[in-house]
């Protein structure tokens, strides 16, 4: 079952690089013409065309991309002429060491405040937690940056933007995506920390939790020991849909903190007409959602008796 | 019964939520308990028979609440107690067994671990204690494997064995009390005597007292020492077993007793050519084989009882006749042609001639439309009535299942009882005016005052219009009251058919007698005569 499940994953990855290649085939332009800008000349085009390979039919070239993409060669940045892989390179490991940091303050922050609030139902911490966090979720990204930077970088006990250099300690690396990180986990805590708390009061009305009550239970270990192991398919699956979001979707907090993360690098990109890196860059996006996805598909599997356990 | 006396309430009122008011469900009620005894609760569903019982541990359900009475457990006034003081008691010296085991044992956990959760956080025994402990009482309870069963997950075990191993962990404590809520309706009926019976050795042999809440009086004569008969939240008679069974005093419990009584009169006539002929049909789900050479006779104007347990392949059967399932051998004859296997190739006139209604009438009616939707379309569909011709036929099918036209046809589903949901599910079989009904189960949920009605008006129709009725059911009273012939299946296989007089007249074939012979009687010394007898045979 999970390795039909595995099999699914890398078959949805292959028609993801499909709709990437294609996706980009249909922008408007020509490359070479591009790349030439008004110096163009119909030998020089012609020429650059034979170089770039833009003369091969598509399937060719898709080939070549994804053969070389499974390598980790992703070709060439049109726009910088070096290789993308080394563009690439630094900036995926910023931006999941940033997706790391966030994640392990937010995840403990929501499960926690999402058991509590559904242990103490309708209480007024249930009430304040669930305020709070709708109010983080519902301001804009960028906002709840600022409001971080003015309220803790202006008062200079971090700082409002991140340098990074290969001779950064991780103790001052920690200390200086703090910021970053802080608006993140404000983002996505909501989310996660709502699942929990649904996921586990649909459980409180099943006859099992009326038997643990009436085994003389406290409310604590019913929520647990018996509801939380049922709950855990759901909030497995919001936990891994907003890592995910954490790798793909932080350009805006990468901007407003200078961090040399891969959103900025595709923003970029996209403004040069770099297909290239645009690609790859696409295609490490799919690989996180997929493979997040996948990972959250077998721990629920693991989780569940019932499939762990044939009869 | 000379005990000291361990539970004493009185006066108890409790209210339940509906919307935003408050109504009372339990309207003062008595009830003593002595050390050792064993008292049947007994009443039709929202007779307050659980809601008592629960009370009993000084619990009410979300939604409800104790509102009058005293609650005292052996000295201990459980309604001025603390919620810590009573959860030290909840499950330690008064436990719980429910109705559904399935659906009570958590699906995360072995059923060992949840057997030893009790005890040791009660500080009772230390888990290794607690775990042989378990396996002691799985063999009392007479589980196979008693070694190893507590290592298995809930979905691993049969409903019977759940059962049995949620009454081995309510034992776990050696509680002083416990509250036993519906434990074998649930149950086929060769099951339920295995599981009656091993509840009542073991509250005996630790002298346990007992509350046994059920709405068979047949049941619970087994194994009560007592009997109390709840109506809408009221007393209505107190008496010992045997007493009450040879003299109930007050007209509802003489009405409980009459219920069983109800049959049609035998039919003299001999039946016509099919309606229905199914002929060696074979079906599985994916490659589990479900049915094995079925074969059986459906004849015109009468009614077929479908026998069987739970997994027998008696609503599998349905399936395949109505085309739900397409059946891997064999065909359906309908009026002597053969019916194609699959629904979608059938013709809509095919389709109207076989309908269905179900158990769960709730689920089966959509919640969101009204009567007049949800009648009124199969009659458009299969008929092509429209507007006035329409609304006349819906009032016309309603008056026909003795709902008020006027009152019903713009209500919802959520607004009628259980009983009138069941009828509203027969009203849309009628609309098609089909030719066979399949009734899968239907009686199978409703109190026994609102099965008669059922059963009543079903006879009446059939005799108004003619119709064939394959009757679904594991109740034997049901099957004596309105069958005219019945099909015994087990395991997928058909073990006996014939006219009910054939069948129910020796001698059985082995299952058939099986079955028979474990239908309660209203003798409290049934089950241990039969246990003695089924010993004697080996």
């Amino acid at each position: 079952m999970i390795l039909t499940r595995v099999a699914l994953g890398i078959g949805l990855l292959f028609v993801v690089s499909l709709v990437i290649f294609w996706a980009t085939e249909l922008l408007p332009g020509d490359l070479a013409s591009q790349l030439l800008g008004q110096s163009a000349t119909p030998e020089t085009l012609a020429a650059l065309r034979e170089q770039l390979g833009l003369n091969d039919p598509a399937p060719v070239r898709y080939w070549n991309w994804l053969s070389g993409a499974l390598t980790g060669d992703f070709g060439v940045s049109l726009a910088t002429n070096r290789p993308i892989a080394d563009l690439i390179g630094a900036r995926l490991g910023n931006t999941v060491f940033l997706a790391l940091y966030a994640a392990a303050l937010s995840v403990p922050i929501a499960l926690t405040l999402g058991i509590l609030s559904a242990l103490w139902r309708n209480s007024i911490f249930d009430r304040a937690a669930n305020a709070g966090a709708l109010g983080a979720i519902s301001l804009p990204e960028f906002f709840v940056a600022y409001i971080l930077v003015l309220w803790l970088a202006q008062t200079g006990l971090f700082p409002s933007m991140v340098r990074i250099n290969p001779t950064t300690t991780m103790g001052e690396r920690l200390y200086m995506t703090f910021l970053p990180a802080l608006t993140l986990t404000l983002v996505v805590t909501a989310h996660m920390m709502r699942m929990t708390r649904a996921a586990i009061i649909n459980l409180m009305a099943s006859p099992y939790i009326e038997m643990a009550r009436l085994k003389g239970l406290s409310p604590l270990r019913i929520v647990l020991r018996h509801a939380l192991p049922n709950a855990l398919a759901p909030i497995i699956n919001v936990v891994a849909l907003n890592l995910a979001y954490l790798i793909t979707g932080v350009v805006v907090v990468e901007v407003v903190f200078v961090y040399p993360g891969l959103g900025q690098l595709m923003v970029d990109a996209v403004s040069n007409r770099d297909i290239a890196v645009v690609q790859a860059v696409a295609l490490i996006f799919a690989t996180a959602y997929v493979g997040l996805n996948l990972i959250a598909d077998v721990l629920s599997t693991l989780s569940n008796p019932r499939l762990m356990h044939r009869r | 019964m000379s005990g000291d006396i361990l539970l004493k309430i009185e006066d108890l009122r409790i209210e339940g939520r509906s919307g935003d008011t408050w109504s009372e469900i339990v309207k003062g009620v008595d009830l003593t308990l002595h050390r050792g005894e064993v008292l049947g609760l007994i009443g039709e569903s929202g007779a307050g028979k659980s809601t008592v019982g629960l009370a009993a541990m000084g619990y009410a359900r979300d939604g409800c609440r104790i509102t009058g009475g005293t609650i005292e457990f052996d000295g201990i006034d459980l309604r001025r107690t603390s919620e810590a003081q009573r959860r030290g008691l909840r499950g330690k010296r008064i436990a719980y067994v429910a109705q559904s085991a399935a659906a009570s044992f958590n699906p995360a956990h072995r059923l060992i671990d949840q057997y030893a959760e009790g005890p040791v956080t009660h500080g009772v025994m230390g888990r290794d204690k607690a775990e042989e402990d378990a396996i002691e009482l799985y063999r009392r309870m007479q589980l196979p494997d008693p070694e190893g069963i507590g290592f298995r997950y809930p979905h691993q075990v049969s409903g019977g064995q759940l059962q049995r191993a949620m009454t081995a962990m309510a034992m776990a404590c050696r509680p002083d009390l416990i509250i036993f809520d519906e434990p074998t309706t649930a149950l086929d009926v060769t099951t339920q005597i295995e599981v009656l019976a091993a509840i009542r050795d073991i509250v005996r042999q630790f002298d346990t007292a007992a509350i046994y809440i059920t709405h068979d009086l047949a049941v619970v004569a087994q194994a009560a020492d007592r009997i109390k008969v709840l109506l809408r939240g009221e007393e209505v008679e107190e008496a010992e077993t045997r007493a009450m069974l040879a003299a109930p005093r007050e007209d509802y419990t003489k009405s409980l007793w009459a219920v069983r009584s109800f049959a049609r009169p035998e039919r003299t006539d001999s039946p016509g050519a099919a309606l229905v002929s199914v002929q060696g049909v074979s079906a599985a789900y994916g490659k589990v084989p479900v049915l094995e050479d079925v074969s059986f006779d459906l004849h015109p104007g009468r009614t077929m009882a479908v026998v069987g347990e739970s997994g027998s392949g008696k609503s599998t059967t349905a399936r395949v006749i109505t085309g739900l399932l397409p059946p891997s051998a064999g065909t359906v004859l309908f009026e002597g042609s053969p019916l194609p296997p699959a629904l979608k190739s059938r013709t809509r006139d095919q389709l109207r001639q076989v309908q269905m209604i179900y158990q769960m009438a709730d689920t089966a009616l959509n919640p969101k439309l009204r009567l007049r939707e949800l009648i009124g379309r199969p009659a458009q569909m299969y008929l092509g009535l429209r507007g006035r011709a329409l609304e006349a036929r819906v009032r016309d099918l309603l008056a026909l299942i003795e709902l008020e036209p006027d009152t019903y046809i713009d209500r919802l589903p959520g607004e009628l009882s259980g009983g009138q949901k069941q009828r509203i599910g027969i009203a849309r079989a009628l609309a098609a005016e089909p030719k066979l009904i399949i009734c899968d189960e239907v009686t199978s949920a409703l109190d026994q005052i609102v099965q008669e009605g059922i059963l009543k008006l079903l006879t009446r129709l059939q005799d108004e219009l003619g119709l064939s009725y394959m009757f679904i059911t594991h109740d034997i009273a049901t099957v004596r009251a309105i069958a005219d012939d019945v099909v015994v299946m087990q395991k997928g296989r058909v073990v006996d058919k014939g006219p009910k007089a054939q069948i129910f007249a020796p001698p059985h074939e082995p299952y058939t007698e099986l079955l028979l012979s474990s239908v309660p009687e209203m003798d409290p010394d049934w089950l241990t005569g039969l246990l003695e007898r089924r010993a004697a045979q080996g």
